[in-house]
């Protein structure tokens, strides 16, 4: 089985690493402002769904989930004017493929002290793929209480699911190939310029 | 005063496994990938700063998973993990089975009283029969030294030092480290002092290496009695520093852990009698007094169970800056680390056929002191 890329965040904490493709095989499909631009409309539809801020809580999925939730947090709060709980969900222990992998170590789990339960709960990550990662999140969560509701925002969905998982926020539906690699960059986490890349596959 | 002070080699982090040998001890990298391809937890010198990070780390996340209601993750789910304990514990083996449980693994215990052992069965043959039942992990604690990384040629499953004789107790160092830390910040240049039965010691084995590898400054206080023969050597080799004057080093100290006076293990002559040893080297309420007074923030750790009265007054045991139950607490969490760390990971995909066991010979771990280690390591190659 491939290794599962829907979350290169998680796959690679510690690595703004570009030495597996070189730079020049790299296309750009997302640049900062395209980032800006469907975060916005993500908050936007996210207040529009439940009708305003009220009981939402924004769950990123580390490492770069976290960076995207709490952008989403802050544009909510912008639009309504009233802060919204933040926090981030490591599924690492929830993960299917641990022994099929080298150990990973897990990253923090941070829940807002009003807890999940009865919230309508927005799970974030920067890319959909196998729908695996959000399967092992949707476990995580069921363990730390008992949402209302649960979402799904993600900045770029590629398709290629093994799960019945889908998103109810997508930043852009990018179709790719499985050899493709797509890698989101954002500031925070990787101290570079915000974007989205898809590298690899068959050259063209 | 201090009789010897240490100074020389930095790198020299290898032998440190038994201070009574001079020749070659317990491997320690390689015995963290070990001869059937399994990764293993025998000494404290198999770990490397970084794979002391990832370990307390990971344990800092599992800490969270016991302040919640549901405290189960489905990490090792289908694993099996079995508590082999040849001696008598209470935290190590029930903080093992908990932290099993909540990482879903099966725990099994086994102790050597009710055992087939009593019927006179070998090591070799309990671990034997044991992990021919399919075991992914045995925790190991043996009255011999050097009996984990002996049973670790012998079986094809993860092994974890539990505590071997008096040679090492590496899950104790770090959750003494981790719980150091959680209060102390980073142990980068704090002085350490391990005070008591040195001689006896596993506990102080294993924490030497792991507070050398976070870099920490330890000095050793033990009357004459109890500091093991030829520490003078190894304290020169590894760089800490030694002491028979408790009250010298006492207002330099940011941590102070202190040792049980194992009295199961001697015969007879260490001291004169225990109200001289609570005199000399016990944590007596004024000691107390002056601990605090030259540092409010120090702590006070024990590796339990304790004498109170004896290496350690219930005021030192009680106080603020006591640690010990602290130390109880961080130690589901480090275990859990450690066993997730140990049986998470994909190498479980060469498993080796279980041909060589003939190749090894007596099946029986010595009795010996620290020596054993040395000589199972003797044997390292037929396995």
């Amino acid at each position: 089985m491939r290794p599962d890329f829907a979350a290169p965040s998680a796959v690679e904490p510690t690595a703004p690493a570009p030495e597996a493709v070189p730079a020049d095989d790299s296309r750009s499909v997302m640049t900062e402002s395209d980032i800006a631009r469907v975060l916005r409309r993500i908050a936007h539809e996210i207040l529009e769904h439940n009708k305003g801020a009220a009981d939402l809580v924004v769950l990123g999925i580390p490492t770069r989930g976290v960076a995207l939730a709490r952008r989403l947090a802050a544009l909510i709060e912008e639009v309504e004017g009233t802060p919204v709980a933040v926090g981030a969900l490591d599924v690492t222990m929830h993960r299917d493929d641990l022994r099929r992998q080298p150990t990973r170590s897990p990253m923090h789990t941070d829940i807002p002290p009003t807890g999940i339960d009865d919230k309508v709960v927005v799970l974030v990550d920067d890319v959909l793929y196998s729908g695996r990662t959000v399967r092992a999140a949707l476990d995580a969560l069921s363990d730390l209480g008992r949402p209302r509701i649960v979402r799904l925002a993600v900045l770029v969905d590629r398709g290629h699911r093994e799960l019945p998982i889908r998103a109810d926020h997508v930043g852009k539906n990018l179709p790719t190939s499985s050899s493709e690699k797509v890698r989101v960059r954002l500031s925070e986490p990787d101290h570079v310029e915000d974007q989205v890349t898809i590298a690899g596959g068959e050259t063209r | 005063m201090t009789p010897s002070t240490a100074t020389t080699s930095a790198a020299a982090s290898t032998n440190a496994a038994a201070p009574t040998t001079t020749g070659p001890t317990a491997t320690p990298l390689a015995a963290a990938d070990g001869p059937r391809g399994r990764r293993h937890l025998l000494s404290s010198a198999d770990l490397s700063l970084d794979q002391v990070r990832a370990i307390l780390d990971t344990a800092a996340e599992m800490h969270g998973v016991q302040q919640r209601e549901v405290k189960k993750l489905p990490t090792l789910r289908g694993r099996t993990v079995v508590n082999l304990f040849f001696e008598d514990s209470t935290r190590t083996r029930s903080s093992f089975e908990i932290a099993g449980k909540w990482l879903s693994a099966d725990v099994i215990n086994i102790s050597g009283k009710g055992s087939s052992t009593s019927k006179g069965e070998s090591l070799r043959d309990t671990v034997l029969t044991v992990a021919a039942m399919g075991v992914d992990a045995l925790v190991i604690r043996h009255h011999a030294s050097g009996a984990a990384h002996q049973v670790s040629q012998w079986v094809d499953a993860h092994v974890i030092n539990a505590g071997d004789g008096m040679h090492e107790h590496p899950t104790q160092a770090l959750l003494d480290a981790y719980t150091m830390e959680r209060r102390l910040g980073s142990l980068e240049g704090r002085h350490v002092l391990i005070v008591g039965d040195l001689t006896h010691s596993r506990v102080v084995r294993s924490n030497l290496i792991t507070l050398k590898t976070l870099g920490a400054r330890v000095t050793l206080v033990a009357p004459p009695t109890l500091m093991p023969s030829g520490i003078t050597a190894w304290a020169r080799a590894e760089g800490f520093d030694l002491t028979h004057d408790f009250d010298a080093v006492l207002p330099s100290a940011d941590a102070v852990m202190m040792l049980r006076v194992q009295r199961e293990r001697m015969s007879g002559g260490f001291f004169p009698t225990a109200r001289e040893y609570t005199v000399g080297y016990g944590l007596t309420r004024p000691r107390l007094d002056t601990l605090v007074a030259a540092n409010p923030d120090v702590v006070i750790c024990h590796p339990g169970p304790m004498n109170r009265g004896l290496e350690i007054g219930a005021d030192a045991a009680d106080a603020a800056q006591s640690l010990i139950l602290d130390q109880v607490s961080a130690g589901v969490a480090v275990r859990m680390s450690v066993l997730y760390h140990l049986l998470s990971g994909n190498d479980d995909q060469r498993r080796v056929p279980r041909s060589a066991w003939a190749d090894t010979s007596d099946g029986r771990a010595r009795p010996a002191a620290p020596r054993s280690a040395g000589a199972s390591t003797a044997e390292e190659g037929t396995a």
